[in-house]
């Protein structure tokens, strides 16, 4: 047994890029041994920016040998099969053996596989796996890239140490010779390191001051950073997504604390948050208080001599510049209001077939009164607050009497919530003219809250401009307070409406406008604020149920639940259509749903058999595929509904069987009551009512000869089963669910 | 302060000068046009393309109307030098070159943090894109660093590495200055300010407020002619020239605010087929005798 030590040197890998390249290493690694048939033990991977490791434990040094044997055909059969036989196995007739088969010679062929220096294995592997390597983004270099064909790497591939227990596993791909010999730190090592094996890698790094582990490096950057926050008497605003990108900056990380001029903490926190860490990679602090300190924290990649006192001022001045900006932009947006703003949307297109973002603030301001006007969105909708607006970033300090206007919109009047909705709407887009968007886009939405608060705007509508584009990503807040539900749905509804009345539809895996985001976004804002209206028609609330089916699923529920509501039809009242979904699944989870649905498909597999289609089907046979179809059919509800009670009224001919009377009742109760619970809304009633049929189908079915010598007793049996089968249809198509 | 009379504006660029020449690099002087960056001249996208080695320097003076701030904003000017240098083929050890250059105009690494961080660059008006990196000195980016991958729409083989130095940046972080007016442009006393503040001004405002954009959108349209007829005449370095022209006018154009948003495409749309033309013949006229000494190298 060995340990393999393979270190890919490289040119600066980009931080992003480093984690997919580990896994990439691991996996073309673990293939090379499987198609080797070699095991091993645990393996390791690890990256900086300038190397890729590998570390795999117990390796054999040769793969076994194998000894393989195939039985062919008889001695004396055909030519054919014998050359065939031969040509599969990979061996000469002269080569075949000859054994006894119960009583019959039989050819044999015996491969012997020949066992292989596991070194050799790998020297081939190596080359494999760098060219087979798959990088995000790639690229030629040197003199060899005067043909296209040369080697392609994340940036230029400087060296290979390829170690098998103490052995150089020797190979060369495009020039690059494996060894032994490796490089330190890029400025505290000078000279070559030579490494001994697997074990003595990562502490001959060390020494040269690289710590080859990035999980190291991320918990050095880590603690360090909050030490030298609390040496400070600050607190580290934790980012996770920052300590692993400097960690994949560095070698030899070393977090260092400097401050920034007090005065700007003027400029909204998120700016200075967003700037410290988009462009420079900083974290920042908060003091005692949680309110953002004068102080950021940059990690360095050396151990400088003066202790970083030079490193934090260069970095110090770098930020200073860049909030110098942010000031200037804060300072110069709030020179206009934000209706002046607005009007430099004229000049911005949104689409070139839908005009300017003007045009479409226009329809959006117009939408959302309506939205409020037609009691959709209603003031206070759901969450009523307590005193003051918790989530008021500006804190205008309430307390005690409140005028309405100034909470986050709970309490108004419906024409007050118009108002503020259209005032909200108009104002919502001004700050993608602002400099501070231009600079930092990021912060749209944000920004307009700001400005719309320092101009004075009541805080119901500055909330609203700030979160309108909210939800975004699926852990996003969906909002509640009724102006921004206004705005957001109103934004949203007609990004939409405007993209499909151009036939501008998502395709595959193309949706240059987000609109699978909207729709999502749309679909959360009605289920949370329970808004009851019809979202859209045709193409568009198609395009919603399958965003709905998507988002359903994910949320764990059953996709034939999921399709058999939706293939009632029609529905373009989501809250209703969830409530439906949601109360068949948990009627699905129960014995009486899974017994029912047993009975239900037993029904149909006899109407289908018989080719009955009832007493709807004799009256309109539309020819249509699904004859069912018109028991949806409004315009033919009145005449089913008639002709099915003449049909139930009239008596029997004959009399009927305990189990099929028993059926009837059933029916002739759990009907109506399925019917009127539907009308209210109780789904979950419905489904209780069909419930009731269970143990009479089942009866039935046990009792009853559906197809009785006597035409009257099958056409009045196959008539009840229809009516059955009607009867769940009207809450889902069952003939949908699996099971 | 740690202010080093050493190094003076001037000084640096000398320095930086003396390194490259050292290297084996030809000291070239600036291309006389107005440009937007370094990686117009000449010697850099046109020298891209092709088998043949090509090692130059030269500091680019870049025209970029639009970052005018009328001599007010410390950072910001409409005109400033670009330090290039271009390694064809990208050598071994180009990153400890670049690395000992920082070091000639007194950036000690033990001292500063240096960092190569991901940045790649495109070019879609020259059909050019690259890998690499910005150059990061404790926190500033003092360096573009790129490995061209296609020029004028052509993979570039071999390889070039090109180093975009800041000059004013770098000034004055060495100099420890905080307004690039400051700068000491000699150590004689004579500051960048003395040299072009008043330059920033007044270009400022004919960029912004007094070019005569009739004229402008007259000679862009001229421009683009003459690029066609130089094509015509199988002259595609005056081609290119055009090309460079109808791109300087197409930012003017921008600084004085007269293109919407909707033409704005448009025009870049009509520069950037005037650079890969360009392009394209340069590489069509070369190329015949670049495949005659270069018999593993093919278009």
């Amino acid at each position: 047994m060995s340990d393999f030590l393979l270190e890919l040197r490289s040119e600066e890998i980009p931080a992003r890029m480093q984690a997919g390249a580990r896994a990439e290493l691991e996996k073309l690694f673990r293939r090379e041994l499987d198609a080797a048939s070699v095991e091993c033990g645990e393996i390791t991977v690890w990256s900086t920016p300038r190397r890729l490791v590998l570390i795999a434990r117990g390796l054999p040094l040769a793969t076994e040998a194998v000894s393989e044997e195939l039985k062919g055909p008889p001695v004396g059969a055909p030519d054919q099969a014998i050359d065939g036989f031969c040509r599969k196995a990979g061996v000469d007739k002269g080569q075949l053996e000859t054994r006894d088969v119960k009583g019959r010679a039989t050819y044999f062929a015996v491969k012997n596989v020949p066992g292989r220096a596991t070194a050799d294995l790998l020297a081939e592997a190596i080359p494999a796996i760098i060219r087979d390597f798959s990088w995000p983004k790639s690229m030629r270099w040197g003199a060899a890239s005067i043909s296209t064909e040369s080697l392609r790497w994340v940036r230029p591939l400087s060296g290979i140490v390829a170690l098998l227990g103490d052995d150089v596993v020797e190979c060369e791909v495009h020039g690059v010779t494996s060894g032994a010999v490796t490089l330190g730190h890029r400025f505290h090592h000078s000279g070559d390191i030579t490494i001994g094996n697997a074990d003595d890698y990562a502490m001959k790094l060390r020494a040269g001051h690289v710590i080859v582990d990035h999980e190291e490096r991320q918990d050095l950057i880590r603690s360090g950073a909050a030490k030298v926050a609390s040496e400070a008497g600050l607190r580290l605003v934790e980012d996770e997504g920052l300590v692993i990108e400097n960690a994949g900056l560095t070698e030899w990380p070393v977090p260092l604390l400097g401050r920034f001029e007090e005065d700007f903490l003027e400029v909204p926190p998120e700016t200075i948050q967003l700037t410290a860490r988009v462009n420079q990679k900083y974290f920042v602090c908060e003091d005692e208080k949680g309110e953002l300190a004068n102080a950021f924290i940059c990690t360095a990649n050396i151990e400088a001599e003066d202790g970083g006192a030079r490193v934090v001022d260069g970095n110090r001045k770098v930020l200073a510049a860049r909030l110098s900006d942010a000031r200037f932009f804060w300072d110069v947006d709030r020179k206009k209001t934000l209706a002046e703003h607005a009007k430099g949307l004229e000049r911005i297109t949104f689409h070139e077939k839908l005009g300017a973002v003007a045009d479409k603030v226009e329809r959006v301001a117009k939408l959302a009164r309506w939205l409020v006007e037609e009691e959709i969105v209603k003031p206070n909708t759901r969450h009523s607050r307590e005193g003051g607006n918790p989530d008021n970033g500006g804190g205008t300090g309430n307390s005690g009497q409140l005028d309405p206007r100034l909470r986050g919109g709970d309490g108004l009047s419906r024409d007050d919530l118009a108002d503020m909705a259209e005032q909200a709407a108009r104002l919502a887009k001004a700050d993608l003219v602002t400099e501070m968007v231009g600079e930092f886009p990021e912060l749209q939405g944000l920004m307009g809250g700001y400005y719309a608060r320092a101009e004075g705007l009541p805080d119901a509508v500055a909330d609203a401009i700030r979160d309108h584009y909210k939800p975004v990503g699926q852990g996003d807040d969906v909002p509640t307070a009724p102006v921004t539900v206004a705005v957001s749905l109103a934004d949203k509804l007609d990004t939409l409406r405007s993209f499909f009345s151009i036939d501008e539809k998502p395709t595959g895996s193309k949706d240059p406008f987000a609109l699978r985001r909207a729709a999502l976004g749309v679909i959360r804002i009605v289920q949370d604020n329970d808004l009851r209206f019809g979202v859209a028609q045709g193409d568009l609330l198609d395009f919603f149920a399958d965003r709905l089916k998507v988002q359903q699923r994910e949320a764990g529920v059953r996709h034939d639940l999921i399709d058999a509501v939706f293939a009632l039809g029609g529905e373009d009242d989501l809250v209703r259509l969830l409530a439906r979904v949601h109360a068949l699944q948990s009627f699905m989870d129960s014995e009486d749903g899974a017994n029912l649905l047993a009975g239900y498909k037993r029904a149909a597999n006899i109407l289908k058999k018989e080719d009955w289609h009832g007493a709807e089907g004799e009256i309109a046979r539309t020819g249509e595929e699904d004859p069912l179809a018109i028991v949806d059919d409004p315009d033919l509800k009145a005449v089913v509904a008639a002709k099915m009670e003449q049909r139930h009224a009239s008596e029997l001919s004959y009399a009927a069987e305990p189990a099929e009377k028993a059926l009837m009742d059933a029916l002739a109760n759990s009907e109506p009551a399925a019917s009127r619970a539907i009308a209210a809304e109780d789904f979950s009633a419905a489904m209780a009512a069909l419930a009731a049929l269970r143990a009479p189908i089942d009866r039935f079915f046990e009792e009853v000869t559906v197809n009785a010598d006597e035409e009257n007793k099958r056409a009045h049996r196959l008539d009840l089963l229809a009516r059955f089968r009607a009867a769940v249809h009207k809450v889902a198509d069952f003939s949908r669910i699996e099971g | 302060m740690d202010r080093n009379p050493q190094n003076s504006f001037q000084d640096m660029i000398l320095a930086l000068h003396d390194f490259w020449s050292a290297q084996g690099c030809l000291i070239l002087q600036p291309y006389d046009m107005r440009m937007g960056a370094g990686t117009f001249h000449t010697a850099t996208t046109l020298r891209a393309l092709g088998p043949e080695p090509w090692n130059a320097a030269f500091v680019q003076p870049c025209r970029r109307p639009t970052d005018g701030r009328y001599g007010e904003n410390p950072n910001r000017l409409q005109h400033y030098y670009q330090y290039q240098v271009i390694l064809k083929p990208s050598p071994p050890d180009i990153q400890d070159l670049y690395l000992k250059s920082l070091e000639v105009i007194g950036i000690d690494p033990l001292k500063h943090d240096i960092r190569f961080v991901e940045d790649d660059w495109e070019s879609p008006t020259l059909g050019a894109w690259g890998l690499g990196w910005e150059v990061w000195c404790d926190g500033m980016e003092v360096t573009q660093f790129t490995y061209f991958q296609q020029m004028g729409g052509f993979d570039c083989k071999p390889v070039a590495g090109e180093l975009t130095y800041g000059l004013e940046r770098l000034a004055m972080y060495i100099q420890g200055v905080d307004n690039v007016y400051d700068l000491a442009f000699n150590d004689r006393g004579v500051s960048y300010g003395d040299v072009f503040l008043e330059n920033e001004k007044q270009m400022s405002k004919w960029n912004f407020e007094v070019a005569e954009t009739g004229a402008l959108f007259d000679l862009f349209n001229k421009a683009e002619a003459e690029c066609r007829n130089a094509l015509a005449n199988d002259v595609p370095i005056a081609a290119y020239e055009q090309a460079v022209e109808a791109s300087h006018i197409f930012n003017l154009l921008q600084a004085r605010g007269v293109i919407s948003v909707q033409e704005r495409a448009s025009y870049m749309g009509r520069v950037r087929d005037l650079a890969r033309g360009s392009c394209e013949a340069h590489m069509a006229k070369e190329a015949p005798a670049w495949a005659e000494k270069y018999p593993e190298w093919s278009k």
